[in-house]
């Protein structure tokens, strides 16, 4: 996805440029841009070096353990149907939490465990179905004995079918899950603060509380929808 | 907005003191831990350096060229009109995509207009309330191997839409 989302840029670039003569600016903007990765990554280092140093403190004192049983009545209100000791339940709360605390890239490891997790679990329940169904079929022969062979078994491929098509669908907790993890909320913007302070203002973190306000209603809402979807 | 101001501005002291404290009462080698931590932060933006100069690159080839401008030129005065300054519109749509990408962007609405200014602040709030929408969602439907997304990408948008307008917002309130 990157690779064409950058060679676009580029080759739209330099076209457009040759277009409406801008050939030479062109070459400063390339050099230009590269230096200023190189001494924003600089000023990143700091930040960053920073942050995650804290972050290790608090994994090692066992913050971010009782943070995560924190949030576990939470996690039942989501999940409802998520079975109360599921190795997914501890993937998806250390996912949130590390989003909750802006790092972004110690929670992707954990999101993968648990859509994995959330795929085995699903796997499980569509074997059950289909063992409660078989369970179910004589009873329902005997219910219809009007019904043709061939209805019967035109019927049953379809089931069948849908079986087969439900393996490779999201579950409602998979949805659920996403949708909470793309609407993020965080409580510190690292990053952003990190970019702001590259350009010399004053005060990079004055973004903090209306960023928090933000976050804080875009999830409301993921949560609101999620529950109306899932209900 | 005053309060929000002052929250933010005693929001990173708040958490440091809390973070050291506790490790501290709870008998943790706080500063070597700290240095284990700070190490790995170094690495990861060593790491994150060449991409950074990769698309930095291609957003600076693709501005010079007055291409940004067009865009502002064809969509701007609609969105304009609800707040939204034509600068962010590139953002706006390549932040669905990845959000490396999109640091490019920010970083050069950063460079134009200041992070200060009403189209900095908007981008400094919007980019930190939501996720890239189509990257989480290939990568790990990937992971479940589920090709039927159902109601996460409707539910997706609809967050980023809310996260969208709520800051726009704060952002005018600032």
């Amino acid at each position: 996805m990157l690779n064409y989302i950058w060679a676009g840029m580029i080759l739209l670039g330099v076209i457009y440029g040759v277009c409406t003569g801008q050939m030479s600016a062109l070459t400063g903007g390339a050099l230009d841009s590269a230096r200023e990765a190189v001494s924003l990554c600089i000023t990143m280092a700091g930040v960053m070096a920073l942050w995650m140093g804290l972050m290790e403190i608090a994994q090692e004192s066992g913050m971010i353990a009782k943070m995560t049983k924190g949030i576990r009545p939470f996690l039942k209100f989501m999940f409802p149907r998520l079975p109360e000791d599921h190795p997914a339940g501890e993937y998806i709360t250390t996912n949130l939490i590390a989003n909750v605390l802006g790092l972004g890239w110690a929670c992707t490891p954990a999101g993968l465990k648990a859509m994995e997790q959330l795929a085995e679990l699903e796997k499980q329940r569509a074997e059950q179905r289909r063992i409660e169904q078989q369970r179910m079929q004589p009873v329902n022969r005997q219910l219809r004995p009007v019904a043709g062979q061939g209805t019967e078994k035109g019927r049953q491929g379809s089931e069948d079918r849908r079986y087969g098509a439900e393996a490779t669908a999201a579950s409602n907790e998979m949805c659920t899950f996403l949708i909470l993890n793309i609407s993020s909320l965080q409580l510190i913007p690292v990053n952003m603060i990190a970019y702001r302070s590259q350009y010399g203002i004053a005060n990079p973190a004055v973004i903090i509380a209306p960023a928090l306000v933000a976050t804080l209603f875009s999830t409301i809402i993921a949560i609101i929808y999620c529950k109306w979807k899932d209900r | 907005m005053n309060t929000l101001t002052h929250m933010s501005d005693i929001m990173i002291p708040m958490v440091i003191f809390w973070i050291v404290g506790y490790g501290m009462v709870s008998g943790v080698k706080v500063y070597e831990t700290f240095l284990k931590g700070a190490k790995e932060g170094l690495r990861i933006v060593v790491e994150i350096l060449p991409t950074l100069v990769g698309l930095m690159m291609a957003v600076g080839i693709l501005r010079t060229s007055g291409f940004f401008d067009l865009l502002g030129h064809l969509i701007g005065p609609a969105t304009q009109a609800v707040g939204l300054p034509a600068q962010l519109i590139p953002l706006l749509i390549v932040k669905m995509f990845s959000s490396s990408a999109a640091t490019g962007l920010v970083l050069d609405i950063f460079k134009t207009c200041g992070p200060d200014s009403y189209a900095g602040m908007l981008t400094s709030i919007l980019m930190s309330c939501t996720e890239t929408i189509f990257y989480t969602m290939s990568v790990y439907f990937l992971a479940a191997k589920v090709t039927k997304t159902r109601y996460t990408l409707p539910g997706a948008l609809l967050a980023t839409l809310a996260g969208t307008v709520a800051s726009i917002f704060l952002a005018g309130k600032m």
